[in-house]
């Protein structure tokens, strides 16, 4: 059975990460060990849960360039709180993330409410969430507290000594989690819909308002639980942390497969795309010799060759007009 | 009756789109709505399916007064709509299209395997046999149109309105869907086919309704009418009336010099290659129902779509016309049918409107001084009388005929040597088209060439000096002096073998 | 003339409008002294300072008139900065590294240009991908370091001063009003602005919609070449880390302040120029004033806000509905002929 085109991106990237873990591992044979591996979802584990909430936005047709800021919110607000106040870092956890999705949810009902570009919506909210992080302090501050360590050393240690820690389970639960989102509720439907064509889903029947608040507020809580993970992952909070990590997230959507201007796409893939990216940051780590600039030049290369394959697939997937009987 | 509609109304503002219409649907029946664009068949559809409010009339199902206000509320009363291209999601699988809203749910996710089963319990009796899994965008236009008729008959199930669903359809397929409307039809629906090939109308359909200017002209049983009658309902007014006031002298142009030459000129899937000679000062006419070919034949003139076999001689040399910029420097000019989209653009003033295209052909680093550009503006808001308070005004803001003036000035303001109007009257008040067509006969005067595209026949008649006749995308007909009556081009576009051109 | 003070009206306003409320804060915020052969005080060097952001927006205004954006702008300063650096390191002297600063922004202009114009990607995916990659391309240059150069020739683009006047702010000057005057004394303005608006209808009138956008974006690769050149000439040294760091994102919010429509269009490369003024102001308001920079982005986001409200194609319409509800409620009986769509 010849598979779906639509696949074909999704197909890619997995070959793509698998060959290049299979190079690594050609040169490096260490590369393959649970050390490795473990550590590649742990470093990356903030990126992927960023990126989920990314890929949904994406698949709507939209943008959303607030979540970095957010992420360095969310840290902050962590931090402060627990430095402040008495409250048990669970409810701290819980505020944030509502303070996460209702702010998510106001830059949706914005875009659709004033039917402005995303692009331009979110990047107020961008302003705005590295701002209220600034309000709260302009200091990194570090997080002191036994649940917090608790958190910080749970792991599962893998044969082989790799550590799996509690904070990339947490990335592959958001995979699976936002997977079942967009692929398996009529909401996923919905957003689907909107990438493929707003005024086709309202025929349809979609909601495209509610359904637009929904998407932004996913990723906004999406950005929260990142930023709680970065949180645990970093142990401190700081105002400047993960500047530019909304568009990291984009390009490692991207790279998973999802087509930028909605409709198509895997959330799956989109954990690809970040280990695919994690990978060539841990070559050039192995490697010694080669700079660090060369992962940039290599994901933009990357970004390249996926926009210009979704861009050629779609041309072939475009029905021609039927053929003429002369 | 399932579907009654009496005295219904609607305007927008400067139109009336229509004008207390009557239609009948009965359970079982294949009705036909036809008409040229801007009849008011669109408006009659959106105003059923809930996309319009009416102003005035009655709209009553199974004898019940309904008033959808929303597609939705249209498909739960129980008519559903196909349109011919904004229908379902492409990026979607034909399951999900098929299911979308009320998919199945297990635990409160969806249940891919029953959404699959119930995707093709749908699909039983259309006589397809497709994987359900796929998307949608990865199947053929007619299959993606049974699917939207599909979803369409599950949740309304009463009545189903077809907008031209055989628009980009070959033979084969149209087979298909028409067997599929058949079935349907034999399970008692009501189905409303809207389309402009009246093969398939007479192939299909009980009964047929003309619409033309917003107002119904006719509603007969299908096999009681023949072509002839039922395009003379379409296009014209009463011929008899039009042919009797007709005093255009159709003998001047044998004499002329040729401007433009195209010879085998086609591209596949557009028009089938075409011979067309245009003389000096001539007015050609171009008649031919909506979708024949005649918008297209003015694209590949004008090098929007570029030719793919056949030459273009101007003044005996071969010229390429590959883009609107290399048939501008050929000294064509092209006033396109969709004003809003093609035509003008809406927030630049009148004045830069006008010299548009003019400034592209000197190039961005000459300017048209802006004198000069006063000048032109106030000369063609004279001359054509464009309704504004002034040149600076945005040509969005203005009405759908003065737009169409600015657009005639672009062109004007270029002095071409063969200007193509597609449509140029329509969405026009009286005055204004009167004006139009006086101004085609003042610039012919003026050695220019004209080719006229329009769906209103006595225009034609009473403007061209040859009529070309085209269909199912080719050129059949050409007519000259004397031959050109509006009988004889109904013909032409009605008997299939009418006097093909050599 | 008194048209296109119209249309800057805003923005003078709200400019004027900030000099006053910091003033408030802090009296001898228009004070200026000549001193050492230059001109000080904070107006001065907001001027200076707001040069690249400036010299950015000018060329973003091109670009989003034509309903496009660029994002790689900031990455693209980093580029040519670092050109310039690595030829004056080279010891190759002033002027070649400035010219090969300014090729290397009109290649990378012309690569988006080609992106967006022959391969037909959208300008925010097109423009994204050298916004990603770019920044790499520079530290290959720098290889890293922050390159370094002692050329006072080339220092005095970014620290020197012309009768007094800081020469960034004259760059931004020479250039906002050079790109102006080529826009509105040619018919480059009006054929950008036209495929802005409708690039089909446009093309139909024999514009070259191609290779207008490979020039707009060209032009803003051009200005990002020039903004390069100023921050690497102030800090005397390229840092391809840091250098013209997220500054797309103010250069896109100075031309949306001036008034600029996302969605194409007519544009004013003045009220753009404004829009970096103001932004420039708040910045050095807010630290002058005694607030803490915090505020900054804050204010930011609520002068976007302001300007989507004022923007939204929507809310004229929302407007119109309320009235028309208001006037059907007003009478007995319905009779309005809305078009629901």
């Amino acid at each position: 059975m010849r598979p779906n085109p639509r696949l074909y991106p999704l197909l890619a990237t997995i070959a793509i990460f698998f060959t290049a873990y299979l190079l690594c591992w050609l040169q490096f044979p260490f590369m393959l060990s649970t050390r490795v591996v473990g550590n590649l979802l742990t470093d990356n584990a903030y990126l992927g849960i960023v990126a989920v909430g990314m890929t949904v936005v994406i698949l709507s047709g939209g943008i959303d360039l607030s979540v970095g800021s957010v992420i360095a919110f969310s840290g902050v607000f962590i931090a402060v709180m627990l430095r402040d106040t008495g409250l048990h870092p669970i409810i701290v956890f819980a505020l944030l993330l509502v303070v996460t999705t209702a702010f998510g949810a106001v830059m949706g009902a914005i875009i659709h409410g004033l039917a402005m570009p995303a692009f331009i919506v979110t990047l107020a909210g961008m302003f705005l969430a590295r701002g209220a992080a600034y309000m709260l302090t302009i200091d990194s501050v570090p997080i002191d507290h036994a649940f917090f360590e608790a958190l910080q050393d749970s792991h599962w240690r893998m044969p082989g000594g790799g550590r799996f820690t509690l904070i990339g389970a947490l990335m592959l639960l958001a995979i699976a989690g936002g997977a079942l989102v967009a692929h398996r509720t009529r909401f996923g439907a919905s957003v689907f819909a909107i990438g493929g064509g707003p005024d086709t889903a309202r025929l349809m029947g979609v909601e495209v308002g509610r359904t637009t608040i929904g998407i932004y507020a996913f990723s906004g809580l999406m950005a929260g639980l990142s930023g709680i993970v970065f949180a645990i992952y970093t142990g401190s909070g700081y105002p400047l942390a993960t500047v530019g990590t909304e568009l990291t997230a984009i390009a490692a959507v991207v790279i998973g497969g999802t087509l930028l201007t909605g409709g198509a796409g895997y959330v799956v893939g989109t954990l690809f795309g970040v280990l695919t990216m994690g990978l060539i940051q841990t070559y050039i780590v192995f490697d010694g010799t080669l700079s660090s600039w060369w992962t940039k030049i290599v994901i933009g290369v990357l970004l390249l060759c996926f926009i210009l394959l979704q861009k050629s697939l779609l041309r072939i997937a475009t029905p021609v007009r039927a053929s003429s009987e002369g | 009756m399932l579907l009654t509609i009496r005295d219904l109304s609607k305007s927008f503002p400067g139109t009336k789109a229509l004008d207390s219409v009557d239609f009948d649907l009965a359970a079982g029946e294949v009705h036909a709505l036809l008409g040229e664009n801007g009849a008011g068949k669109s408006t009659l559809i959106k105003c059923l399916t809930g996309a319009y409010r009416r102003d005035e009339g009655d709209i009553r199902l199974d004898g019940e007064p309904i008033s959808p206000g929303s597609t939705a509320e249209a498909q739960s009363l129980g008519i559903g709509t196909v349109y011919q291209e904004v229908n379902l999601l492409d990026n979607l699988t034909v399951a999900k299209n098929l299911t979308f809203g009320r998919e199945p749910r297990r635990f409160g996710l969806i249940d891919g395997r029953a959404q699959r089963a119930e995707a093709r319990r749908m699909l039983e009796g259309y006589g397809l046999d497709i994987d359900v899994g796929r998307d949608l965008g990865s199947y053929s236009v007619a299959i993606r149109q049974i699917v939207a008729i599909a979803r369409a008959v599950e949740l309304s199930g009463k009545i189903l309105i077809l907008d031209e669903p055989t628009a980009s359809l070959d033979a084969a397929e149209t087979r298909m869907l028409f067997d599929v409307v058949r079935g349907l039809r034999d399970r008692g629906l009501g189905i409303v086919f809207v389309s402009h090939f009246l093969d398939q109308v007479f192939e299909l359909t009980d009964r047929v309704t003309v619409l033309r200017n917003g107002a119904k002209i006719v509603t007969e049983k299908t096999a009681e009418l023949d072509r002839v009658a039922l395009i003379r309902h379409m296009l014209g007014r009463e011929l008899e009336e039009v042919e009797a006031e007709q005093g255009a002298d159709h003998t001047r142009s044998e004499a002329r010099r040729t401007v433009v030459d195209f010879k085998g000129y086609g591209r596949d899937g557009l028009v089938d290659p075409f011979d067309l000679t245009v003389r000096e000062g001539e007015v050609i006419g171009l008649a031919g129902l909506l979708g024949s070919g005649r918008t297209e034949t003015a694209e590949l003139m004008f090098g929007i779509r570029a030719a793919q076999r056949g030459e273009a001689k101007v003044d005996g040399e071969p010229v390429s016309l590959t883009s609107p910029r290399e048939a501008i420097a050929a000294g064509f000019g092209f006033a396109p049918e969709e004003r809003k989209t093609d035509g003008i653009v809406a927030d630049l003033s009148v004045r830069e409107n006008i010299i548009l295209a003019l400034q592209a052909r000197r190039g961005w680093a000459k300017p048209v001084p802006r004198a000069e550009q006063a000048r032109l503006a106030e000369t063609y808001i004279k001359r054509l009388d464009i309704r504004t308070s002034d040149a600076e005004k945005a040509v969005g803001e203005l009405s759908g005929g003065n737009q169409q003036k600015v657009v005639l000035a672009r062109w004007l303001a270029m002095n071409p040597r063969f200007l193509i109007l597609d449509e140029p009257t329509r969405g026009v008040d009286v005055g204004a088209h009167a004006e139009i067509l006086r101004l085609i006969g003042e610039i012919t005067e003026g050695g220019m060439s004209v080719l006229v595209i329009s769906s209103e026949l006595d225009e034609l008649v009473a403007a061209s000096d040859r009529i070309i006749v085209v269909r199912d995308r080719a050129h059949v007909a050409e007519l000259s002096g004397v031959e050109i009556t509006s009988g004889a081009i109904v013909t032409a576009i009605a008997a299939p073998d009418a006097g093909k051109v050599a | 003339m008194t048209r296109a003070l119209r249309r800057c009206l805003p923005q003078i306003l709200t400019l004027l409008a900030l000099v006053a409320l910091v003033s408030i804060f802090f009296p001898q915020f228009l004070a200026i002294s000549f001193e050492n052969g230059r001109l000080t005080g904070p107006v001065v060097d907001i001027v200076k300072r707001g040069a690249p952001v400036a010299l950015l927006a000018i060329g973003m205004t091109l670009v989003i008139a034509t309903r496009g954006i660029d994002l790689s702008v900031g990455t693209v300063m980093a580029i040519s900065g670092a050109v310039a650096a690595w030829t004056l390191a080279a010891g190759w002297g002033v002027f070649p590294a400035v010219l090969l600063a300014i090729v290397a922004g009109l290649t990378c202009g012309l690569w988006n240009g080609c992106l967006v114009a022959y391969v037909g990607i959208q300008p925010i995916v097109a423009t994204l991908i050298l916004m990603t990659s770019g920044r790499g391309i520079a530290q290959l240059i720098t290889e890293g370091r922050i390159l370094t150069f002692s050329d006072p020739a080339f220092a005095w683009i970014g620290s020197g001063t012309v009768a007094g006047v800081p020469v960034p702010a004259l760059l931004w000057l020479v250039t906002g009003i050079a790109v102006a005057f080529i826009m509105r004394r040619t018919a480059l303005g009006l054929l950008v602005e036209a495929i802005g608006i409708n690039r089909s209808a446009s093309t139909v009138a024999g514009i070259n919609a191609r290779v207008l956008l490979i020039a707009v974006y060209a032009a803003s690769g051009f200005c990002a070449a020039l903004a390069g050149i100023v921050a690497t000439a102030d800090i005397r040294g390229a840092d391809a880390n840091n250098a013209g760091l997220w500054l797309e994102l103010d250069a896109i919010l100075a031309v949306v302040i001036g008034g600029n429509s996302l969605l194409g269009g007519r544009f004013s490369v003045a009220a753009s120029i404004l829009g970096a003024l103001i932004i420039q102001t708040v910045d050095t308001g807010i630290l002058l004033a005694g607030f803490p920079s915090e505020y900054n982005l804050v204010i930011k986001a609520g002068l976007v806000l302001v300007i989507l409200l004022v923007q939204s194609p929507n809310l004229s319409q929302h407007w119109h509905w309320l009235r028309m509800e208001i006037r059907r409620q007003r009478e007995p009986k319905p009779i309005g002929s809305r078009d629901t769509r």
